[in-house]
């Protein structure tokens, strides 16, 4: 029983006239504004999706503004990989003309529109879409009634979605419970009489609008574990805690700053801390600071802090200390689009910084991948004790994913600092193996401590203007990084191992990336994809994949530049000389549709076939027969 | 902070039963110019690690850019030399990084006073426990004499050609002002007094500060004459209330007076040496985040690292 309001059977207030439809996945773009709670409606449909072993994406645009102002949220959920938060809409809901007017066009033709009868006019006689009118203010506080006026029409329109998709009623009161929970007895009650009032909403007004996901097949979920539900900087932070990192400093920043929210909460109960430093330098420094202890620690920012930080990790790359630095990217330069996706802080990244810095540099591809690539950067900064940088972006660090619960038992790593005895013959810079710094606090044989300095030294760590030294220490950070390049794994490469193109991604446009490729080879094109998680270094043996395909199309979010190549292009350009790298790019700060990849596409394989797939409209799976 | 989860247990094969001496701690010869300040700050420093007796390991000697910040190449301790003005940041992640450990943090007043100002002010406010001494010439002379953040007006430099016109930092006023736990003053020509200001500061529980006029002999000779005796100045010891009843006690610094510390800081130049302010009860940011752990521990039921995990992650499904 859901409450005392709901009927005994769900859909008994009015039966549906049909079987519900099954589609394979859908595309809902809630459109209000910031204060009207759509987050929170995006929020319960994505934890229902992964409660319900689907897949779900969702995609958020807030104003960079404190309150107020349009807002956006965009869950897609279904059955099966969802590799995109899809390039248009097959349901919009539309709370007010401006969010009408301005969302419209995002509607697959054949789409359902529903809308707020109280603020909306539609266009009249629009018959591309399935218009429905609900008084959704009114019913509201109609249901809800008391002071709190129009406060709960997200969790209105929350019960009529779960009308029309035919969603676990159940699971969805269970999640509005807990959400609520904490808060007085009032709110839940009231929230549950809005949800129910959107779910009674009489059907016959739906014009038959009923819907079910098709059957998952269990097989795929072979993990035996549940599905979690997080935001890509949720799942980055608890990475980094399963890798044992127990310290960390930072400075605010959109979008970095939830990650740091999270640790600072997070760390005290693991024994550890988080500081909220004075500036993006004193973030890094004290988090250098952390790992000199021999405490692997993490800071992190958006482009603009990175490039405050750059000196201190020159400093790092010099003295050879692990640390892990988190970019959350976002467009630039200077304060640029804070709220917006971009992903053009890659040659920061790996060149940033004064004199001969070789680093590491990885990105995740979707938001369990920031889980993982944590994990990595922490075993990566361990053995070969040295900085690496985590470029996560704005979709990413705001999007919400369903995944399989990691294994937990089997990943932990051991936090502990090594302040064990060092050998009368340490040296914390050996010219014939791999830094190992002895913390302070570890006792060292010979009697004789050790130094760290940003000055070049020797093996000691004593300062030196040695010209042979100088080359010699500069190889030794070099080879380091190089030996990690030939231990990496093969990319992911999908489609066909060989043929008229293969597109390249990196980052979070891995999954508009593989849907580009089905399109393309469903479009009879033979072609591949390649998707990059390590940057600098790169893994072996690309040259020999690149030289199997005409074309290798590069698609990325920043800019052409000065030459007409994007930044990983300009990478691959030096790394292999190879004329046929080519560049699809764009900076409207919004993650890459899928038609704009396959175009992009289009226009360098001048391919007949692929153009006339783009002249075909996409129709809504929601559309009536 | 050394969460006994933190770190592993220490190993036992390397005995320190030998006490510590200036010959032990001595590392590199300095490459300091004949007749530095700093070597007398050196010397003191050693003074003092004697007289402390910390166990060897446990000693870190940390510096940003500078002349004086070379400081710990000089000492054979655990250390390390970062970049210019931002030693004070790296060292807090040292000092809540393991509470066990002893920092001590050197650098001149480019370092604190200029370029890393506003780490002086935040690592001073949240009182991290390690003890900085700043050794201020009046000068920048790694780089050659260019005009200092302490550099009187009128002082002829490489970039003020006709004399510095700006307004010099009183240090001793910023170091109050930064809400420091522990503000003293010492001169590099008084060795017992700099090895007992350096004593206090150490044993000081919080952020400890000790400012030592330090004379740069190549770039700015005669800077602190007017407080050397012997040149024909003025050696001015800050005298501390004893609390013994008599009547001349009265006249003498409370060190836990804050007004009365601001008011010698504002004392016509050379002014007085010493311990100008001291404050003991304000907690430290070690103990702090310590408590944070504690209470966040007893919430949790000390649940393992394992499954603190899998209970957040089960929330979210």
């Amino acid at each position: 029983m859901v409450s005392p309001n709901t009927p005994e059977t769900p859909g008994g207030a009015a039966a549906p006239s049909a079987a519900p439809r099954s589609i394979h996945d859908v595309v809902i773009r809630l459109a209000g504004n910031s204060q009207d709670g759509i987050q929170s409606v995006g929020g319960f449909l994505a934890r229902l999706a992964g409660r319900s072993d689907q897949d779900v994406m969702t995609y958020m645009t807030i104003p960079s503004t404190i309150s107020g102002g349009p807002s956006i949220f965009q869950v897609r959920m279904g059955t099966g990989d969802i590799l995109s938060s899809g390039d248009r809409a097959d349901m919009l809901v539309a709370f007010y003309q401006h969010s009408y007017d301005a969302h419209i066009g995002s509607l697959r033709p054949g789409g359902v529109l529903l809308y707020d009868s109280d603020h909306v006019t539609p266009v009249e006689g629009d018959n591309r879409f399935t218009q429905v009118a609900v008084p959704i203010t009114s019913g509201t506080v109609e249901a809800v009634g008391g002071a709190g006026k129009d406060k709960g029409k997200n969790i209105y329109i929350l019960g009529l979605i779960a009308r029309v998709f035919d969603l676990d009623v159940q699971k969805l009161a269970a999640l509005i419970k807990e959400r609520f929970g904490g808060k007085n007895e009032d709110i839940v009650r009231n929230a549950m009489l809005a949800f129910d009032a959107g779910y009674a909403w009489p059907q016959n007004n739906l014009h038959d609008l009923f819907y079910r996901f098709e059957a998952i097949d269990l097989a795929t979920r072979a993990s035996g574990r549940p599905q979690v539900t997080m935001d890509g900087n949720q799942a980055l932070a608890y990475g980094l805690l399963a890798a044992g990192v127990r310290h960390g400093a930072g400075y605010p920043i959109t979008p970095w700053s939830s990650i740091m929210e999270t640790l600072r909460t997070e760390l005290p109960k693991y024994g550890g801390l988080f500081v909220q430093c004075e500036d993006e330098i004193a973030a890094i420094s004290t988090a250098i600071g952390f790992s000199y202890t021999g405490h692997l620690a993490i800071t992190g920012s958006a482009g603009p802090g990175l490039s405050l930080k750059m000196e201190a990790l020159g400093w790092a790359t010099m003295a050879e200390m692990p640390l892990i630095v988190v970019n959350v990217q976002r467009g630039g330069p200077s304060t640029g689009m804070p709220t917006n996706v971009e992903q053009s802080d890659l040659l920061q990244a790996i060149y940033g910084s004064h004199g001969d810095t070789p680093r590491v540099v990885l990105s995740p591809k979707n938001v369990e991948d920031c889980f993982y690539i944590a994990m990595e950067a922490c075993r990566i900064a361990r053995t070969y004790s040295t900085p690496v940088i985590i470029l996560s972006d704005m979709a990413l660090a705001s999007r919400i994913e369903a995944f399989d619960e990691p294994d937990f038992p089997k990943l932990m790593v051991d936090p502990k600092a090594d302040l064990s005895d060092r050998g009368a013959d340490f040296k914390p810079y050996p010219l014939d193996a791999i830094t190992r710094h002895a913390p302070p606090g570890s006792k060292i044989g010979s009697g004789k401590y050790p130094t760290v300095t940003g000055l070049e030294h020797d093996e000691l760590g004593h300062p030196t203007g040695s010209s042979k030294l100088h080359t010699q220490m500069t190889a030794k950070r070099r080879e380091k990084i190089k030996k990690l390049g030939t231990s990496l794994p093969s990319p992911e490469l999908n489609g066909d191992s060989s043929g008229e193109v293969l597109l390249v991604t990196w980052g979070s446009t891995w999954g508009p990336g593989l849907e580009a490729l089905k399109r393309i080879n469903t479009a009879g094109v033979k072609g591949g994809h390649l998707h990059l998680r390590h940057i600098h270094p790169l893994p072996d043996g690309l040259e020999g994949i690149f030289n199997r395909y005409h074309k290798i199309v590069v698609a990325e979010i920043n800019d052409e530049g000065l030459y007409g190549f994007g930044q990983l292009a300009v990478m691959l350009r030096a790394r292999y000389a190879n004329p046929a790298i080519v560049s699809v790019t764009k900076t409207d700060g919004l993650t890459f549709k899928i038609s704009e990849i396959v175009a992009g596409v289009a226009r360098h394989i001048e391919s007949a076939r692929l153009d006339a797939s783009l002249g075909v409209a996409q129709h809504s799976a929601l559309a009536k027969n | 902070m050394s969460s006994p989860t933190l770190v592993s247990p220490p190993t036992a094969a390397i005995t320190t039963a030998v006490p510590l001496t200036k010959k032990i701690l001595t590392a590199d010869h300095p490459t300091w110019c004949p007749g530095c300040g700093d070597f007398a700050v050196l010397a003191s420093f050693y003074r003092v690690l004697e007289k402390l007796q910390y166990p060897h390991e446990k000693i870190v000697t940390f510096a940003g850019i500078g002349c004086s910040s070379r400081f710990p190449y000089f000492v054979n301790t655990h250390g390390g030399h970062y970049i210019h003005g931002r030693a004070l940041p790296f060292a807090a992640g040292i000092s809540l990084g393991n509470d066990d450990l002893h920092v001590f943090v050197f650098g001149g007043d480019g370092d604190g006073f200029s370029i890393g100002g506003n780490h002086l002010v935040h690592t001073a406010r949240k009182n991290v426990n390690l003890t900085y001494v700043i050794m201020d010439n009046s000068v920048y002379g790694l780089t050659k004499k260019q005009t200092s953040p302490t550099s009187p007006i009128g002082f002829k430099t490489k970039t003020d050609p006709t004399g510095a016109i700006d307004q010099p930092i009183n240090p001793m006023r910023t170091l109050l002002n930064t809400g420091a736990t522990f503000v003293a003053r010492s001169h590099a020509t008084q060795v017992n007094h700099m090895v007992e200001m350096m004593t206090r500061a150490a044993k000081h529980p919080g952020f400890s500060v000790v400012e030592i006029l330090s004379e740069c002999v190549e770039f700015y000779a005669g800077a602190f004459d007017s407080s050397i005796p012997r040149k024909g100045g003025t050696w001015s010891l800050i005298q501390e209330k004893k609390n013994d009843g008599t009547p001349e006690d009265a006249d003498r610094h409370d060190v836990t007076d804050e007004v009365a510390a601001f008011k010698l800081a504002g004392q016509a130049w050379p002014g007085s040496f010493g311990v100008f302010y001291e404050n003991n009860v304000r907690k430290t940011k070690n103990v702090l985040e310590a408590e944070l752990v504690t209470k966040a521990r007893e919430r949790t039921k000390n649940a393992t690292d394992l499954q603190l995990l899998q209970a957040t992650f089960a929330k979210m499904r």
